[in-house]
């Protein structure tokens, strides 16, 4: 028998911005969080280096330069409101943070202490600033535990578990979702007034990736899949320090204490294509430039990889030759990087004191999502339209904060912003709003009909070996570089993948824990977000932050200064918005 | 190379009880043990059933017992426990009702963490500035090991005293109490000392040391429950 739960506020998703909407939202309304993990496995945890606010702790800083850094870093895409609402309230959201029992690291007087990350800088030097807030490089994890905890404190409501297949949404309204507890099989109906979506990203799409299992877009598809639109999906991010081969992060916090990238020639080779920020120019410049080494045979062994170098003698010397007075040991290195570098001890069998650590970009976030406004409240089109009664936050969403190209610890600052300000949203409007009626029998049986119709299904095709060819043609026709006819292919095979999805068998018939049906279904929502991500890349003949059109490689404001938004209602169908600019006009982005 | 892997399969909807399955799977020597289930899971026999998430070993899904110890999957590399033709054995982790081949019921494990008040208790006035409260590099250090904790559960569930007493609160709810006892800020310590100093508290832990050699965070576990003891022994929080 389905199972149905009546709730002011829900909340999907349990990572930073799930738990401080939830937070915030219990505070006035009756809230419950779904999760399929447990909530301290969400991915949030695994944020290294960590979150800028402007605090100006350890050197002058202001939350307008953070904005700054921001849209140049974005490549001017992003919408500068949102920005300046993300910068101006990062610094007592952070705060707040604090407040709540964070352990962040100190300065020598015991205030938060700050380092540098890529594409932060000081507005009237240009150099590099202490900006980010961090918990050695840990900063995550003890983000997501803080606000977990937090949350029990505060008596939230937590469904762990149970996986959402289907929102549902009626007349352009929002009345809950549909899951099914993983460990029953059980369907269960949530109806709500507000729900908030916040399950973070979908990098699953791709092979070398530093995303979890589990981040596989099941709800960006299920809306896409009741006719909402996405936003900006051509760009996905690329983070230049993978984990050769496996796509495990080593955070950009590495560089912002001194490690350099390295070629074949043991040239340090970014001083050529960024004068000023070198190592610490942005994600998306950091990316390319190693890429193009690779192409021009300068990867290690002509390989298909270059070095993360943060041995503490070659630090060093990089630091004298830059003429920066700090001078670091091991132990420094042990203390501030931790994770990193047992990361690669653990995995590549290399003491980053003593060696260089191979490393390639990595599929890394998703600066496009659902579409919301600066309130968290998700849009139905290009002009603006408000879902009643469905918001998103974090990663999940499009606000825009990072426009082409998110700089390095703005997700944190998104999430912890965005969804405070979604959890008072929710409470505002659930106060004034009602439960609309649902059919809720017709919802449950809709949800337990789409999962029996793969569980029963009884073709040939196994659901792995179409998640490895999608995962293959992504990272090859839709990763770093691209090209209007690769981009093409990749849709060719995506609509190949999706025919054969139809005629997948999985060997898990039964309905406690039945994770052969949950991947199979997850497959099915990454192959409808592939599909509109390569349509959304082919569209824009542009190059802009983490989107590059081999042939196309200028940034074109003429006609692609704005998003796309992208609708699956049986064909795909592209619409534009503009980008809202408030105060800094788009300019060449140089560093 | 070539493993094979025994796993301890039990399926509620058809098995009474437990039993073995033994897969033959190619792997790279670098493989994980995790790399290794999923060979089975993707293309050999989807029932097989498991948690995991983060793949690196920082979200904490994937503890199992794996050749008689508890790993998380995704941080043991296959060359570090076999050679070629070894039998590797994967198990769920002991003390928690097994729901479903190496997925175990967590609830009894994350009740015994809410028990110890995991979260930060200051009833003073927020500072005036709008700031953050300070804290000395010193004080954070005090308590920073105990930060590093991921709710796994491969201390807890490698522990004897848990596995006869469940109602043992065990070492992971201890580490998380640690971690706010000891911290500078927080002034609730007093209410956590007495819970563990009930009678399935923190005097039910023999010094077997099991948790810290199982702890994947490298945690010095058995040293932050004997520091608690000691706090509860002597009154005095240091």
């Amino acid at each position: 028998m389905p199972q149905y739960h009546q709730f002011d506020a829900l909340v999907v998703g349990a990572g930073g911005a799930g738990l401080m909407a939830a937070l915030y939202a219990s505070r006035g309304v009756n809230t419950a969080v779904i999760s399929k993990l447990y909530p301290t496995r969400s991915h949030t945890g695994t944020a290294q280096g960590g979150i800028s606010a402007a605090l100006g702790n350890l050197e002058e800083d202001k939350w307008e330069w953070h904005a700054y850094d921001t849209i140049k870093g974005g490549d001017f895409l992003c919408d500068q409101d949102a920005v300046d609402i993300m910068c101006r309230e990062a610094i007592d959201a952070v705060i707040d943070l604090e407040h709540m029992g964070l352990p962040f690291d100190r300065t020598p007087d015991g205030k938060i202490s700050q380092r540098r990350f890529g594409g932060h800088t000081n507005n009237e030097t240009k150099k590099p600033v202490m900006r980010a807030c961090h918990a050695a490089d840990r900063t995550g994890h003890m983000i997501l535990q803080t606000l977990y905890q937090n949350c029990i404190k505060n008596n939230v409501k937590f469904f762990d578990e149970f996986q959402v297949i289907d929102v549902l949404i009626e007349d352009g309204k929002c009345n809950g979702v549909v899951a099914v507890q993983l460990a029953t099989g059980e369907i269960h109906v949530f109806h709500s007034k507000a729900t908030l979506i916040a399950t973070g990203g979908f990098g699953k799409m791709w092979k070398v990736t530093s995303n979890a299992h589990s981040l596989t877009g099941d709800l960006p598809a299920a809306v896409l899949r009741r006719g909402l639109p996405l936003e900006d999906m051509e760009f996905f991010q690329f983070h230049p320090t993978g984990v050769y081969k496996l796509g495990i992060l080593l955070s950009e916090a590495a560089r912002g204490e001194g490690a350099v990238f390295i070629n074949d020639k043991g040239e340090r080779f970014m001083e050529r294509y960024m004068p000023t920020l070198k190592d610490l120019a942005p994600r998306d410049i950091c990316s390319r430039c190693i890429y193009t080494e690779i192409r021009e045979g300068r990867g290690i062994g002509g390989k298909d990889y270059v070095y993360l170098d943060f041995r503490p003698e070659q630090i060093n010397k990089y630091f004298e030759a830059d003429g920066n007075p700090k001078r670091i040991d091991a132990h420094y290195l042990e203390t501030r990087l931790p994770d990193i570098i047992e990361f690669a001890r653990v995995y590549q069998g290399i003491d980053p004191i003593k060696e260089p650590v191979p490393i390639q970009p990595t599929a890394h976030y998703a600066m496009g999502g659902i579409p919301t406004d600066n309130d968290a409240r998700v849009l139905a089109d290009e002009t603006g339209r408000i879902v009643e009664g469905l918001y998103a936050a974090g990663e999940v969403a499009c606000v825009s904060v990072h426009g082409a190209n998110r700089l390095g610890t703005n997700s944190l600052v998104d999430l912890v912003v965005f969804g405070k300000r979604g959890g008072i949203a929710m409470a505002e409007y659930c106060k004034q709003a009602s439960f609309r009626p649902i059919n809720r029998d017709a919802a449950a049986k809709e949800g337990a009909a789409q999962l029996d119709r793969i569980r029963n299904n009884n073709g040939n095709e196994r659901p792995h070996a179409i998640r490895k060819e999608m995962q293959a043609v992504m990272d090859e026709k839709v990763g770093v570089y691209r090209t209007g006819a690769g981009l093409e292919e990749a849709i060719d095979k995506i609509h190949e993948l999706q025919a054969r999805y139809k005629r997948i068998r999985i060997d898990d018939k039964g309905f406690k824990w039945n994770t052969d049906l949950m991947e199979a279904w997850e497959l099915g929502a990454l192959l409808d977000l592939a599909e509109v991500t390569a349509f959304a890349a082919l569209a824009r003949t542009e190059s802009r932050g983490g989107h590059y059109r081999e042939d196309y490689p200028n940034r074109d404001d003429v006609n692609f200064l704005k998003h796309s938004m992208v609708w699956k209602n049986g064909t795909i169908t592209l619409k534009y918005k503009p980008v809202r600019i408030t105060r800094i006009p788009p300019q060449e982005r140089k560093y | 190379m070539k493993i094979n892997l025994k796993i301890k399969r039990f399926n509620p909807e058809t098995d009474k009880k437990p039993h073995w399955e033994t897969y033959a799977v190619e792997v790279e020597p670098t493989d994980r043990v995790l790399d290794a289930l999923h060979e089975v899971k993707w293309n050999q026999d989807g029932t097989l059933a498991l948690r995991r998430s983060c793949a690196h070993g920082v979200c904490g899904s994937d503890a199992m017992r794996i050749n008689g110890r508890n790993m998380l999957a995704c941080k043991v590399l296959i060359q570090n426990i076999a050679k070629d033709g070894d039998t590797i054995t994967v198990e769920p982790i002991l003390g928690l009702p097994v729901v479903k081949d190496l997925i175990v019921d967590m609830e009894p494990f994350f009740a015994h963490y809410r028990a110890v008040m995991p979260y930060l208790v200051n009833n003073d006035p927020l500072p005036e500035n709008g700031r953050e409260r300070l804290q000395s590099p010193a004080d954070r250090e005090r308590y920073d090991d105990t930060t590093k904790c991921i709710l796994c559960a491969a201390c807890t569930t490698s522990c004897p005293s848990f596995w006869a007493r469940g109602e043992y609160v065990g070492p992971a709810a201890i580490v998380q109490a640690h971690r706010f006892i000891f911290d500078s800020r927080d002034q609730a310590a007093q209410q956590r000392l007495e819970i563990l100093s009930a009678q399935d508290g923190v005097w039910r832990c023999r010094t077997v040391f099991n948790c810290t050699e199982a702890c994947p965070r490298g945690i010095q576990v058995t040293k932050a429950i004997g520091e608690v003891k000691e706090a509860l022994r002597t009154g005095v929080i240091q």
